[in-house]
């Protein structure tokens, strides 16, 4: 038999329904796979056994004939997301041994729908970074590699961990999350698919909180249609997340294939940034032209605060990760370390299990929240949230149906590379994906070409509220368009 | 804005957060290169705009006041680090 792994999401399902293999054979041969890369570190929890009893339950619905949309299909679940039964750390010491007695409604959907699970992904530490080296259980690294070299590559974060095991084959797709970049820069570093959906489009429940007013979970996968599929299962109302949009949830994959021609496509100039590599910049022109080239009409546009987004992103996704992140005290989970009074036990078990880079953003957070401060920072934050979402909405209002970007200012970087000395450094890699979750839009990044040191790199489309469907369509045409990546070929295994 | 070590050593404290007297420089420096960062916020003119509350326009939605849930003691104290007679247990808190 060919090897399984190197399938898509949506062969895989179709070989299963025409009884080529088995949903226990495809989920045998993404088991091995998975314990041949321990190198890559993408797993912090590996679930074979769980994975191969639901699959043989899904390969007696299939011989019923009742297989459901995701039948027997092989996915790795990012370790934000609340598992039933299964160890979820948010990559965090805090929360190491954590086994929660409940599933997150995103996760819950995937099962109803008949996958099965191969096991937690890694990730920066609670969500936050931009190169998933500041998990707690070490880095990811990159299936990628420079050309000529041996040098580990970050698979960009915070979804890093699911980013690299779409990549290496270590899944058929992954369940991610999105509050400044982090399903679309990892996407983009490795060559994949991601889509931050509209902020509502998925229920946050049960998913470890980071930012509120700007999380949102979506998945990563190989290509534009394996996706869609993904994300028509992930999405839908839930009662349990009170920010989560009453509507219905469209069949993604119909709008994938579906025509582009008479789209207007915006282009703003304000993400022409001073100092834009000539590579990025030439990668955005060939972008422009593919959707030309499908039938698009393309349009100059302006979004004039974009430049604030980034700076106003790190007050308000500090402020309310400082609120959340409260929970974790010693005392009813996780981590605790003894002290002689209750605040000391506090203040020892808070320092010992949050990582450098999340205590340093809980104290900006709870900076810019404090006595007299509130008002210069937070509230300031707010309001210019509300014009730089009004800059789409202008946009938007004069017809624009999308917006072609740039996902990042650069490929992805070696381990160790960025963020040493200054943390603004590493803050810099979301300055094209954060204004998304800034207005609560959709945003796609799909592959466009090769770096010159071979490293992948990604556009980004930038959708209406609610209308991930145009995103799809566009995704699917310059997917068409660009040169065909070739996922890398195992080296770690 | 740049915050001195004194107002590290509150802010450590409000976020209860032990810092070390080594630590707190570098924390310093961090955070105030952070502030440095947003600094340009200043100087955007937000007379007269609302600060966004939702990110979707929508009415907020409420559920009826009924108890849904209970009766689930084990499950709530499943992951508790000390516990006791279906208790979470913490250092004495009052004298």
């Amino acid at each position: 038999m060919s090897d399984l792994t190197r399938l898509t999401l949506a062969e895989a399902r179709n070989g299963l329904a025409s009884k080529k293999f088995s949903a226990v054979e495809l989920n045998q041969a993404f088991v091995a796979a998975v314990a041949r890369a321990k190198s890559l570190n993408a797993y912090i929890v590996e679930t074979p056994d769980k994975a191969l009893e639901q699959a043989r339950a899904s390969d007696e619905r299939i011989a019923k004939g009742e297989a459901r949309p995701l039948e027997g299909i092989p996915l790795g679940i990012k370790d934000l997301y609340a598992t039933e039964g299964v160890q979820t750390t948010a990559a965090s010491h805090i929360l190491e041994g954590f086994v929660p007695r409940y599933e997150s409604t995103v996760s819950a959907n995937l099962w109803r729908d008949g996958a099965t699970m191969l096991g937690k992904l890694n990730l920066d530490e609670f969500a936050m970074g931009s190169s998933n080296e500041t998990s707690f259980f070490g880095p990811v690294i990159s299936p990628w590699r420079r050309k000529n070299s041996d040098a580990k590559i970050v698979p960009g974060g915070s979804s890093g961990g699911s980013a690299a095991a779409v990549a290496a084959r270590l899944c058929l797709g992954a369940t991610a999350t999105d509050t400044g970049g982090s399903i679309r820069q990892p996407a983009a570093f490795t060559g994949t698919v991601g889509i931050k959906p509209t902020y509502g489009r998925c229920s946050r429940w049960g998913i470890v909180a980071f930012a509120s007013s700007l999380d949102q979970a979506g998945p990563i996968a190989q290509n534009v249609r394996d996706a869609a599929i993904l994300l028509r299962s992930m999405a839908g109302h839930d009662p349990k997340d009170t920010t989560s949009v009453d509507a219905p949830v469209p069949d993604y994959e119909k709008a994938v294939g579906a025509s582009v021609k008479g789209k207007v496509i915006g282009i703003p100039k304000e993400y022409r940034l001073d100092g834009m590599s000539a590579e990025i910049a030439a990668l955005w022109d060939r972008g422009v032209e593919w959707l030309r080239a499908a039938g698009a009409e393309i349009r100059e546009i302006s979004l004039p605060h974009t430049r604030h987004a980034l700076p106003a992103y790190y007050i308000v996704a500090p402020a309310e990760a400082s609120s959340n992140l409260a929970r974790y005290d010693g005392v009813r989970y996780g981590l605790r370390k003894t002290g002689k009074d209750i605040v000391d036990l506090y203040e020892l078990t808070r320092a010992a299990g949050f990582g450098k880079e999340v205590r340093r953003r809980i104290m900006i957070g709870t900076y810019v929240l404090s006595a007299g401060y509130y008002d210069a920072y937070y509230l300031r934050a707010q309001k210019i949230r509300t014009l730089i979402k009004r800059d789409f909405d202008l946009a938007y209002q004069t017809g624009v149906d999308a917006i072609l970007t740039p996902a990042t200012p650069s490929p992805a970087f070696a381990l160790g590379e960025k963020g040493a000395a200054d943390p603004v450094e590493m803050y810099l890699n979301d300055v094209f994906t954060v204004t998304v979750n800034m207005a609560g839009l959709p945003g796609l990044v799909v592959p466009a070409g090769l770096s010159s040191d071979g490293l992948p790199l990604g556009l980004q489309l930038i959708g209406r509220p609610f209308d991930e469907e145009t995103l799809f369509a566009l995704g699917e045409a310059i997917e068409e368009a660009a040169p065909k990546i070739a996922l890398p070929e195992p080296w770690w295994a | 804005m740049s915050v001195d070590l004194a107002t590290v050593r509150r802010i450590a404290h409000l976020a209860r957060i032990r810092v070390s007297d080594e630590e707190a420089p570098f924390l310093q420096n961090e955070i105030n290169s952070i502030l440095d960062f947003v600094e340009e916020l200043n100087a955007v003119d937000v007379e007269g705009v609302e600060p966004m509350t939702s990110v979707q326009p929508m009415a907020m939605k409420k559920r009826v006041d009924m108890v849904t849930d209970g009766n689930i003691v084990e499950k709530i104290l499943a992951n508790a680090p000390a516990r006791e007679d279906g208790f979470f247990v913490v250092p004495k808190v009052i004298e």
